[in-house]
């Protein structure tokens, strides 16, 4: 799952399609989290809150995210971001 | 004595400064110009009660009434700064005859001028000159340091004041700093005696550091009481051992000692203006007159003469030293008297007549020997320097009353002006007569005491110096004739007829020439001696004249008569005579007239040789090897950079990429290498 962030993050050119291969990563990420405190620590719960606060962050960043998305589609029609170079030096 | 009065006589002029120089603007041109004329009259005062006290109290701490001797006496003698237990730099007031005489010519010089430029320093019509409050400030500044400096208790208070008199000489030659003329004439004297300052610096290190000591009361005088002392012959035996027994170091034929002496000399030379030093002076008379007055004729240019007198009985141990002012200061008299010969700026005439007087005191100092009449020449020396003081000043202001009369400082524009400015002329003529030297006027006596002391070391330098004197009194009258008479101008040059400057430029013409009329009967021989014995047992107004050497008087009269009389007839009445003998010796005239090219030769060491063969190369290491390994760094960086910024592209998924083969391939590497 990982590594299909990892994938869909380098080769897409859609903004949206990179957003959700960033979510897969985290998702990913979280997922383990829980399952190596599951199987290494049973009695702990640091890693179950970890992921939980990494939800929440996530969804604050995709939010922020897609905010950016939509205004950069306002100025240039285009969400491709290879064609997002107007404050390119 | 109490040192409440020599410590006003330094803090007033100092703090006349401070008031004129931060406050000046803020008062009226009047008001300044008066409290600075007040506070040097205060100090006047003060310095003529300190001389007096000291001359006439009779027996006590200044005067040993069973050996007739005058004592010197430190006042008071501060700690400035304590460095080590040697290294300690004191600030003091050291009262001897030199010193109270030296009070009394500066304060006396110093209150003239000020007076004086409350009447030059504005135009025709009243309205004052630009920068009025600030030459009041930087007067009272240089009467501040000039005072210090006489009074200076050791060798580095006296270098201090040194160079604070050269500033301020600088600060009032360059004072109307809008002409490119006043601006380099001040840097260069600034320059040149900064010059000679380093050979002054580099004597007080030699001399304090093989005795360790600055103070001049244990350089030249055995103790006798606390804080009283007293020079007697073969003084400071201590010291002449000291130099003895440091293992004598001699460097390229001369002992340290005179290596001290001569390198301290040099400092005197550029002050004073002696040969080859002497360049700055003809051009500080860019300065306004009053300053010419009194800081080029009168007091500051004598500082050399002073410092050799200060250390009489040091250079008293090495005849060499003595033998090298003698010879520098002929060869510069006889120097600057061909060259006043020729000159047409009248204050460039006064100039190189200042020039030959100081070289004459300095021969006498030279030639100043305790076999012959006890150091006769020391008394000469210290005589002429007070009489020349009166009457160049008194010369110097009438060229400033001429020059703000015709408005230029060109003899060919006055010529004849004797029925317009009937005070000037009379003084002009009393000053011209005073150091011509003729009897009774106070150049007179001083230059008959020189030329007797002169006589008692050698013949050779003795009708040399005659002969000087006898130049002196031609130049003198070739310019009070081509000033006064000559032809009469029909339309007068200038903004108006000209006529005699209101009272405050007169009355210090008229008080300066009653005293050059009789300075001359002061009893010199009384107050001012090396050692402080007196020469005379009683004196009277006629002390001097009784005391002459007739053989001698009367030769330096004649000679002075004959040089006016030679004067009288090629410049009374125009005529053809001068240009004749200018045509008769053309080479002659035009070296004297160039002031046989020095700085010609100046420029040319400086431009051609060290700016051409020093600084050029120096210049171009710098601007091509130093700065090149700089630009060279720059430019690698630069093209560096260039060469790898398009990775740099802002495409966030190529730096994922990178990043991610990076991550991968570390992680093998860590594999292998655990493996």
């Amino acid at each position: 799952m990982f590594c299909c962030g990892v994938y869909g993050f380098i080769t897409r050119r859609n903004m949206i399609a990179i957003l959700i291969s960033l979510e897969l990563m985290l998702n990913s990420v979280d997922i383990n989290f829980v399952v190596f405190n599951r199987f290494l620590f049973p009695g702990e719960m640091e890693g179950m809150f970890f992921s939980l606060f990494a939800i929440g962050l996530a969804a604050a960043e995709t939010a922020l995210a897609i905010a950016i998305i939509i205004n950069v589609f306002r100025v240039s029609e285009n969400i491709d971001v290879r064609d997002v170079t107007k404050m390119k030096f | 004595m109490q040192p409440v009065i020599p410590i006003i006589i330094l803090a007033l002029p100092l703090a006349m400064f401070l008031v004129l120089g931060l406050f000046g603007n803020k008062m009226s041109h009047r008001l300044a110009g008066v409290l600075g004329t007040a506070g040097m009259g205060v100090t006047m005062v003060l310095a003529y009660i300190t001389a007096f006290t000291y001359f006439f109290s009779g027996s006590g701490e200044f005067y040993d009434a069973e050996t007739h001797t005058r004592l010197q006496s430190v006042i008071f003698n501060h700690d400035w700064l304590a460095f080590t237990d040697n290294l300690v730099i004191r600030l003091g007031f050291l009262l001897d005859p030199i010193s109270a005489l030296m009070l009394v010519v500066i304060t006396t010089i110093s209150f003239m001028v000020h007076l004086y430029s409350n009447g030059y320093m504005r135009d025709h019509h009243g309205v004052w000159e630009k920068g009025f409050q600030r030459f009041y400030a930087f007067l009272s500044l240089f009467s501040f340091s000039m005072l210090g400096l006489v009074v200076a208790t050791n060798i580095f208070q006296m270098y201090m004041f040194w160079e604070l008199v050269g500033a301020s000489s600088y600060l009032l030659i360059g004072f109307y700093y809008t002409k490119p003329s006043a601006v380099s004439a001040s840097k260069k004297a600034f320059i040149v005696t900064r010059f000679a300052d380093l050979g002054f610096l580099l004597g007080i290190l030699v001399l304090s550091f093989y005795t360790g000591t600055f103070n001049f009361t244990d350089l030249t005088s055995t103790e006798v009481a606390d804080g009283v002392y007293r020079i007697s012959e073969g003084t400071a035996e201590g010291i002449k051992n000291i130099f003895a027994t440091s293992a004598a170091p001699v460097f390229m034929g001369g002992s340290v000692l005179t290596w001290a002496l001569v390198l301290i000399f040099m400092g005197g030379m550029g002050k004073s203006a002696m040969m080859p030093l002497h360049i700055w002076l003809p051009d500080a008379m860019e300065g306004p007159t009053p300053v010419s007055a009194l800081i080029h004729a009168a007091t500051m240019v004598v500082a050399g003469v002073y410092l050799v007198a200060r250390l009489f009985p040091l250079y008293l141990m090495e005849t060499a030293a003595m033998d090298i002012i003698v010879v520098v200061g002929a060869l510069t008299a006889l120097y600057a008297a061909m060259v006043a010969c020729t000159q047409i700026d009248i204050k460039r005439v006064l100039a190189f007549s200042t020039i030959s007087q100081i070289a004459f005191m300095m021969v006498s100092l030279g030639v100043a020997r305790p076999e012959f009449h006890h150091g006769l020449g020391y008394m000469a020396g210290m005589f002429h320097l007070f009489t020349h003081a009166m009457f160049k000043a008194l010369l110097f202001l009438c060229a400033g009353a001429l020059i703000h009369a015709i408005g230029s400082n060109d003899y060919t524009a006055m010529h004849g002006l004797r029925k317009h400015m009937p005070v000037t002329h009379i003084t002009f003529l009393i000053g011209c007569l005073a150091i011509a030297g003729i009897i009774p006027f106070a150049g007179f006596f001083s230059k008959d005491e020189i030329l007797t002391a002169t006589l008692g070391h050698s013949t050779l330098w003795y009708v040399w110096m005659s002969a000087v004197a006898g130049l002196t009194a031609f130049y003198m009258f070739r310019l009070y004739y081509l000033i006064f008479w000559w032809k009469e101008h029909k339309v007068p040059q200038g903004h108006h007829a000209p006529h005699d400057q209101p009272w405050t430029m007169t009355l210090p013409l008229v008080i300066l020439a009653v005293v050059s009329c009789f300075a001359g009967f002061v009893p010199m021989g009384n107050l001012v001696t090396w050692n402080g014995h007196e020469m005379f047992d009683n004196v009277s107004f006629f002390t001097n004249l009784g005391a002459l050497d007739w053989s001698v008087a009367s030769i330096s009269l004649l000679v002075a008569i004959a040089a006016i009389a030679l004067a009288t007839v090629m410049y009374k009445k125009e005529n053809p005579l001068p240009s004749k003998m200018k045509n008769a010796l053309p080479n002659l005239w035009r070296w004297c007239h160039h002031r046989f090219y020095w700085d010609e030769l100046y420029m040319f060491i400086t431009h051609k040789i060290i700016f051409g063969c020093i600084s050029k190369p120096i210049a171009w290491f710098d601007r091509h090897i130093v700065d090149g390994t700089m630009d060279a760094f720059a430019t690698m960086t630069q093209k560096a950079s260039y060469a790898i910024r398009s990775l740099q592209s802002g495409n966030i998924q190529m730096y994922v990429w990178f990043y991610l083969i990076g991550a991968l391939l570390l992680g093998a590497i860590t594999a292998i290498c655990l493996m």
